[in-house]
C-alpha cells in the first residue's frame, strides 16, 4: 500500500456538481495568453507530450520514426524541447528505448490488457513485467471499469497496487477511461482509489474511448490531486489523454494547471498531455509567433 | 516520499497571476470630452451651465465632462417625458412599442464592444465581466420586455393594465448600463415615458444609451437621460408631476425616498442594500461551493447589493473550506480592469475605497482575523485585495453592515435550525445562497430563509425572466419577470 494510515471509504468520495465544475473549467478558457507568457506556455506544453503510437498496425519502423520525431521536433525552431516521452505497446518498447538512446526521452508502455483491461490479474501483471524487462520507464495501465461499475472498489483498488508492485522502479500511470465512468462523482471516486493504490499518475483515457479528455474531467482530477496531496503531502501527476490537437486547448490546460496545482506542477515530471497530432500545432504557433506569418502544415514533419 | 502534515503544506500561485498583458484596445469605442443632457429627444447644454469630471477609477484620469442638472433641468425633463407620454406613448399599440424596444436591444447587441469598454473605463469594472456580463445581460433585458409590450392583456388575464405616466428613475454606479435596462426596459414596455438619472460617477454607458436611443427614433421625451449627483435626484424625486419612483441605491438613500414621497400619489420601488448569506453544508460538493463564494463576493470588486458577503460554513468542513477558498483567492489577478485576464477591477471611487478601507479597520480592531491574498496591486487608481474575515460573530459590525467591496466574513454553524436564525439575522433581506447536495434541504432553507432570492448550489446568476428584490431593509418592488411589469401599471 501506498500510502500509510487508514484507508477512506471511497463511496465516500467528494460529490461534483456538474454545473459547477462545467463553468469553473469554461472560465480558464476565458484567460487570454499572448507574447512571451504564449511562447513560453507552448514550449512547456511541447516538453509535456507523451508523442503516441497505438495501433495494431504499428511496426517497428513506424516507431523508430515517431522516436526520430520525439527528437527532432522542428530543427529549424533552434533551443526547442523534446518531447517528454514516447508512448508504445509493450511490444514496441524495446525498438522504442533503442532509437531514443540517451536523450532523456522516456517510454512509456501501456500494459494491462490496454484499452479494455478485460483480462485476468495475472495476464496483466504479466504484461506490465514484460514491457517493464523490455525496458520502458513508465507503465500506462487501465482500470477495470467493469468492475468498478459493479462497485468492487477493493478488486480495482488491490488490482492497481499490484501492477504498482509490477512495474518496481517504472512510474505507473493509471488510465481511469473517464469516457467509460460518465459522470464526474465516479471519475472523483475512480482518482481517488488510484491515487490510494499507489498511482504516480492519474490519466484520463485511453484514446480509444470517446469522449476522451475534456477539461472539466481533467478538472475534477486536478481537484482530488490536489485535496490528496494536502492530506497526504504526496504529489501525484496528471495526464490528460485524447482529443488535445490544438496548442489553443493545450494552453488552456496549462492554465487550468497553474491555477489549481500551483507553478511545482508546471513541468513533464508532474504533467503530461497524451497526444500524436498536438505537437505539430504547437510548432506551427510558434513558428507563427517567431515570424508573424503562418506556414503551410506541409512545412511541419509528420511521422 | 515521507508525509508531511497537511498544515506544512503549500501550493504556489505566483506564476499563475504573472500573465503577459492580455488589454483591450481603448480606440475600439470613442468617448466625448462633453456630454450634455438628453432631453426630448436632443442634447441638451444644462441650464446650470455646470459640469463635472468623470474618471477613470483605475487610473484617476479624467476621461470627460458631464453636464450637472439642476432644478429647471429636471423641470424640462419631466415635462418633456409629460408631453410624450400624453401626446404619443401611452396611445401608442404594444406591439408598436415592441418594436421600438427590439430596436434599442439589437443596437446594443450591434454596439457590444464599445460599450463593454465604456463600461470598465468608467466603472473599474474587468472587461471580462462588461463583455461576458454586464452588456449582454443588459441586451437581454431590452429583448425580454419588448417580447412584452404587445401581450399585457396575457400578464394580467381579464384585467386591464394601464400605464403609470411618467417614471423618474435613478440608479447606482455598479451595474450602470444593466441598471438603465432593469429600469428603462419594463417602463417603456407598460407604456410609460421615463427621466432616468445615471450614477454620479458612471454616466458613460447611460450617455452611450441616450445615443441608441436617439438613433432608434424612439419619440422624442419618451426617454430622457439627465446626469448630476444627489440633488439632481432629489429634485426626480420630489417633481409634483413625476408618477412613479424606481431607485436602486443605498438602504439610506432609499428611507429619505420613502419620507420624500410619503402622502403624496407616487408609487415607488426600491431595491437597496444587502448582506446575503452564503451557506455551506458538509455534504456540499466543497470545490464547486468555493468557487461560488469566490464569485459571489469577489463579482464586481464585491460592489453587488446581492453579494454573498457572510459565509457559513458547517464547522465540520470548515478548515477545508478556508483552505480552498485562500487557494483560490490567491489566483486572483487584480488589476487593470481592462486587461483580458482581470478578475477584480478597480474600486468604483475614492470615496467608496475609504468606506471599505474603514471596515477592514473596523473588523481588525473587532479582534477579527484578516486575512487578503498576496497579489501585488497597482500604484495608481482605488484598489483592494481580497480579503476574508474569520474568528467574527453575529455581533461584529462588519457582518452586520454593508460594506460592498471585496470583504468576506467567515462563521461556522452546527445545525440546520441555526444557520436559518443567522442568516435570517439581519435587517436586510435581498439575496442568499445554499450550498448542498441534497434536494430536500435546498427545499427546507428556501421556504425559511427570508430573501428576495435563494440560489441553491449557485450565486449570482440573473435573468430577465426572474424576478429580483429585496425583504426588510433591501427595499420593495420586483424587478424582472412578469413581476417587474407590476411596477409600471395600474390595474384594474
Amino acid at each position: 500500500m501506498a500510502v500509510n494510515g487508514t484507508l477512506p471509504d471511497f463511496s465516500f468520495s467528494p460529490h461534483v456538481d456538474q454545473v459547477g465544475i462545467e463553468e469553473r473549467a469554461s472560465r480558464f478558457t476565458k484567460r487570454s495568453i499572448k507574447n512571451e507568457t504564449k511562447v513560453n506556455g507552448l514550449k512547456l506544453a511541447l516538453n509535456m507530450i507523451d508523442l503516441t503510437t497505438l495501433e495494431g498496425k504499428d511496426t517497428d519502423g513506424k516507431v523508430k520514426q515517431l522516436c526520430y520525431k520525439a527528437m527532432h521536433l522542428h530543427d529549424v525552431y533552434g533551443g526547442l524541447p523534446t518531447v517528454a516521452a514516447v508512448c508504445v505497446y509493450p511490444s514496441m518498447v524495446r525498438v522504442a528505448k533503442q532509437a531514443l538512446g540517451n536523450s532523456g526521452i522516456k517510454v512509456a508502455a501501456v500494459a494491462t490488457a490496454f484499452p479494455s483491461g478485460q483480462a485476468p490479474r495475472d495476464v496483466k501483471i504479466r504484461d506490465t513485467k514484460f514491457a517493464v524487462d523490455e525496458g520502458a520507464d513508465e507503465i500506462d495501465m487501465v482500470i477495470s471499469r467493469g468492475k468498478f461499475h459493479q462497485g468492487e472498489y477493493n478488486f480495482v483498488f488491490d488490482e492497481i497496487a499490484a501492477v504498482k508492485e509490477a512495474c518496481s522502479a517504472a512510474r505507473l500511470k493509471v488510465i481511469l477511461e473517464t469516457g467509460e465512468l460518465v459522470t464526474y462523482d465516479k471519475v472523483r471516486r475512480a482518482s481517488d482509489i488510484a491515487m490510494y493504490a499507489g498511482a504516480d499518475f492519474i490519466k484520463t483515457s485511453t484514446g480509444k474511448i470517446s469522449p476522451a479528455a475534456t477539461m472539466p474531467v481533467t478538472l475534477v482530477m486536478l481537484e482530488a490531486i490536489r485535496d490528496f496531496y494536502y492530506k497526504t503531502g504526496k504529489k501525484i501527476a496528471m495526464k490528460p489523454a485524447g482529443g488535445i490537437s490544438k496548442a489553443k486547448l493545450a494552453l488552456h490546460y496549462l492554465v487550468m494547471l497553474n491555477e489549481v496545482l500551483g507553478e511545482e506542477w508546471m513541468n513533464n515530471e508532474w504533467f503530461r498531455f497524451g497526444a500524436s497530432s498536438l505537437a505539430n500545432d504547437i510548432l506551427m504557433q510558434l513558428m507563427k509567433q517567431k515570424t508573424g506569418v503562418y506556414q503551410s502544415p506541409d512545412y511541419f514533419s509528420i511521422d | 516520499m515521507a508525509t508531511k502534515k497537511s498544515n506544512t503544506i503549500k501550493l504556489k500561485f505566483d506564476s499563475a497571476r504573472e500573465l503577459a498583458p492580455a488589454p483591450e484596445s481603448k480606440s475600439a469605442a470613442t468617448i466625448k470630452p462633453q456630454y450634455e443632457l438628453f432631453i426630448n429627444g436632443k442634447f441638451e447644454k444644462p441650464a446650470s451651465k455646470k459640469y463635472y469630471h468623470t474618471i477613470n477609477p483605475a487610473t484617476e484620469e479624467r476621461i470627460s465632462s458631464i453636464a450637472e442638472s439642476n432644478q429647471a433641468d429636471v423641470d424640462r425633463a419631466v415635462k418633456a417625458a409629460r408631453q410624450a407620454y400624453e401626446k404619443t406613448w401611452k396611445k401608442m399599440p404594444g406591439k408598436e412599442r415592441a418594436k421600438y424596444i427590439f430596436r434599442i436591444a439589437r443596437m446594443v447587441q450591434e454596439r457590444a464592444r464599445e460599450f463593454s469598454i465604456v463600461e470598465t473605463l468608467n466603472g473599474g469594472k474587468p472587461i471580462r465581466e462588461s463583455r461576458d456580463f454586464d452588456v449582454p445581460t443588459a441586451a437581454n433585458h431590452f429583448f425580454y420586455y419588448a417580447g412584452w409590450a404587445d401581450k399585457l392583456e396575457y400578464a394580467f388575464p381579464n384585467r386591464q393594465a394601464s400605464p403609470l405616466g411618467v417614471a423618474g428613475q435613478i440608479i447606482p454606479w455598479n451595474f450602470p448600463l444593466l441598471m438603465a435596462a432593469w429600469k428603462i426596459a419594463p417602463a417603456l414596455a407598460t407604456g410609460n415615458t421615463v427621466v432616468l438619472k445615471p450614477a454620479e460617477t458612471t454616466p458613460l454607458t447611460a450617455l452611450k444609451l441616450a445615443e441608441i436611443i436617439q438613433e432608434a427614433d424612439l419619440p422624442p421625451g419618451v426617454v430622457n437621460i439627465i446626469t448630476g449627483a444627489g440633488a439632481t435626484g432629489a429634485a426626480i424625486v420630489n417633481h409634483p408631476d413625476v408618477n412613479k419612483i424606481a431607485f436602486t441605491g443605498s438602504t439610506d438613500v432609499g428611507k429619505i425616498i420613502q419620507r420624500a414621497i410619503a402622502g403624496t400619489s407616487k408609487k415607488a420601488t426600491l431595491e437597496l442594500g444587502g448582506k446575503a448569506a452564503n451557506i455551506i453544508f458538509d455534504d456540499a460538493p466543497l470545490d464547486q461551493a468555493v468557487e461560488g463564494v469566490i464569485n459571489g463576493i469577489f463579482f464586481n470588486q464585491g460592489h453587488v447589493c446581492c453579494a454573498g458577503s457572510r459565509l457559513y460554513v458547517q464547522e465540520s468542513v470548515f478548515d477545508q473550506v478556508l483552505r480552498k477558498l485562500k487557494d483560490r483567492m490567491e489566483t486572483l489577478i487584480v488589476g487593470d480592469p481592462m486587461d483580458k485576464n482581470t478578475d477584480i477591477g478597480a474600486i468604483n471611487s475614492k470615496a467608496q475605497l475609504d468606506t471599505i478601507n474603514k471596515y477592514l479597520k473596523i473588523g481588525l480592531q473587532e479582534g477579527a482575523d484578516m486575512y487578503q491574498s498576496s497579489c501585488k496591486l497597482p500604484g495608481k487608481g482605488f484598489f483592494c485585495r481580497p480579503t476574508l474575515f474569520t474568528n467574527v460573530a453575529q455581533s461584529n459590525r462588519i457582518t452586520q453592515e454593508e460594506i460592498f467591496g471585496p470583504v468576506l466574513t467567515i462563521q461556522t454553524f452546527r445545525t440546520d435550525d441555526e444557520v436559518i436564525a443567522k442568516a435570517n439575522n439581519t435587517p436586510y433581506g435581498l439575496s442568499s445562497g445554499v450550498w448542498t447536495d441534497k434536494g430536500s434541504k435546498i427545499f427546507n432553507l428556501t421556504t425559511k430563509l427570508r430573501s428576495g432570492v435563494v440560489w441553491a448550489n449557485t450565486f449570482n446568476k440573473f435573468d430577465p425572466v426572474s424576478p429580483f428584490g429585496g425583504y426588510k431593509e433591501s427595499g420593495y418592488g420586483r424587478e424582472g419577470g412578469l413581476h417587474g411589469l407590476y411596477a409600471y401599471v395600474n390595474v384594474k
